[in-house]
């Protein structure tokens, strides 16, 4: 990843609920266009560190860097920042009271970042590119979770971010929803948008990551292509956890 | 009974209207109060959190009734202590300021229920598209918040109409202060208060009945 621009910059970043410690000292520079995937077992603080980079949880300790944005600097505007950091949820958090269209619409208008005419262009591209056109009129509760977080992917992309983070985007999808999830997330990996994921689709880690980081205890413990982690991790605490998801 | 229904009639709509006036000027700014109090305690300021909780649990730790008695005649007193002179309220001005408080403080828990139901989800949601605190419980909690809470409301509106007959004591010409006139002008009491029960009843039945096809209204394409 030599000569890339370098887009999220973690420097000792340190987490702590009360008197537990989350994240202990992370730094990582991730680059543009690249995609990271984040293993570990659950309390590692992986999903923590992902809701670190757009501020959902305030950094204890420690400098975040986004698009040359100190992040973690209290003058800093967190909100225009986030207009260019996507987020997806594990449970979806789609607007319930809202039909899929105006899901998609809320931010880019109240923003102000488009006109409303634009947002409604916006709006059938992204359900067309999602694979959802004729879904426009409904509401989140008539959709399969499946649908669901394909709306939410779709809303998140019509603020035209530069960066996408995923917090388990398909583990509370049933089975058979999972491909149709993942399908639209491979595509924007081929469009080459920067995405920070956090997973358990190992499968869906070794096809389109760029890096895999292996997190556990607050740390790091072990990073690189998935070919490395997944073929020759040295780390014994790595070895443990893919010898039981593999 | 038909008696006084020829003879006060006209009287007794009237006092029902005072009543709904004053129902409904109350209701009116005991959501505005109990949505600014609502928001203090769901906030992560300190300070407002207990201003909140404070004002709830002062007006809910006294009586209606001294709460009135203590806006009527209090009130002038303190400002007449404070060297202005002339100051009066009337008994709808002192009716009106204790029912909203009262029904504000009732109103504030309601909200604060409300918002607290949303899952915490939509926030971040919202919260991560760049939206601020304010613009997201605006569009996306507050919305959803109102539907969980109208039944609540609903009663609420119920108990302060029926809160507006303990004004009485303050000279306030509603419902029940009529009742309490026109059963001793005739000593008809079995009567008379029958008469005002059922004009009481009417009203809630009625305004039950329109408040449950709202509630169905608003939940429809949930």
């Amino acid at each position: 990843m030599e000569g890339k621009k370098t887009i999220i910059h973690v420097e000792n970043l340190k987490k702590n609920f009360g008197s537990l410690e989350v994240l202990k000292e992370i730094s990582i520079d991730i680059y543009e266009g690249e995609v990271v995937v984040i293993l570990g077992p659950s309390g590692s603080g992986k999903s923590t560190f992902l809701r670190c980079l757009n501020q959902l949880e305030s950094a204890t300790d420690g400098t975040i860097i986004i698009d040359n944005m100190n992040i973690t600097d209290k003058h800093t505007d967190i909100n225009k920042v986030r207009e260019n950091i996507g987020m997806v949820f594990q449970q979806f958090n789609l607007f319930a009271h809202k039909t899929v269209a105006e899901n998609i619409m809320l931010a880019p208008v109240h923003l102000k970042t488009m006109t409303k005419e634009e947002s409604k262009v916006k709006c059938s591209q992204l359900l067309e590119r999602v694979g959802m056109p004729e879904k426009a009129e409904a509401y989140p509760s008539q959709l399969s979770g499946g649908q669901k977080q394909r709306v939410a992917i779709a809303r998140s992309l019509a603020m035209n971010p530069d960066i996408m983070l995923f917090d388990e985007p398909t583990s509370a999808l049933d089975p058979e929803m999972v491909g149709e999830v993942l399908a639209v997330m491979k595509e924007l990996v081929a469009d080459g948008m920067t995405m920070v994921v956090v997973t358990h689709e190992v499968g869906f880690a070794r096809e389109v990551a760029d890096r895999i980081i292996f997190m556990d205890g607050g740390y790091i413990v072990e990073q690189g292509t998935p070919e490395e982690v997944f073929q020759r991790p040295k780390e014994p605490r790595t070895i443990d956890f893919l010898n039981k998801v593999l | 009974m038909s008696l006084i229904i020829q003879t006060y009639g006209s009287m007794l709509l009237g006092a029902l209207g005072k009543t709904l006036l004053l129902t409904l000027l109350s209701l009116f700014f005991a959501m505005i109060i109990g949505m600014i109090f609502a928001l203090m305690n769901v906030g992560h300021n300190r300070f407002f959190n207990f201003l909140g909780i404070a004002y709830v649990d002062a007006v809910r730790g006294v009586p209606l009734i001294v709460l009135a008695y203590f806006i009527y005649f209090g009130l002038p007193t303190a400002v007449r202590m404070m060297g202005v002179e002339g100051f009066r309220l009337t008994a709808l001005q002192a009716g009106t300021m204790a029912l909203s408080m009262n029904c504000g403080a009732y109103m504030a828990e309601i909200i604060r229920a409300g918002i607290e139901s949303v899952d915490r989800g939509q926030m971040e949601a919202s919260r991560s598209l760049g939206l601020n605190y304010a613009k997201s419980m605006q569009l996306v909690v507050v919305p959803q918040a109102i539907r969980t809470m109208i039944p609540s409301i609903i009663n609420q509106f119920i108990i302060t109409l029926k809160d507006t007959s303990i004004l009485s004591v303050i000279g306030f010409p509603e419902l029940t202060n009529m009742g309490k006139t026109i059963s001793g002008n005739t000593f008809k009491s079995l009567e008379t208060w029958a008469i005002v029960g059922v004009m009481y009843m009417v009203v809630i039945i009625t305004l039950s009945k329109i408040a449950k096809r709202v509630e169905r209204r608003v939940n429809r394409g949930r």
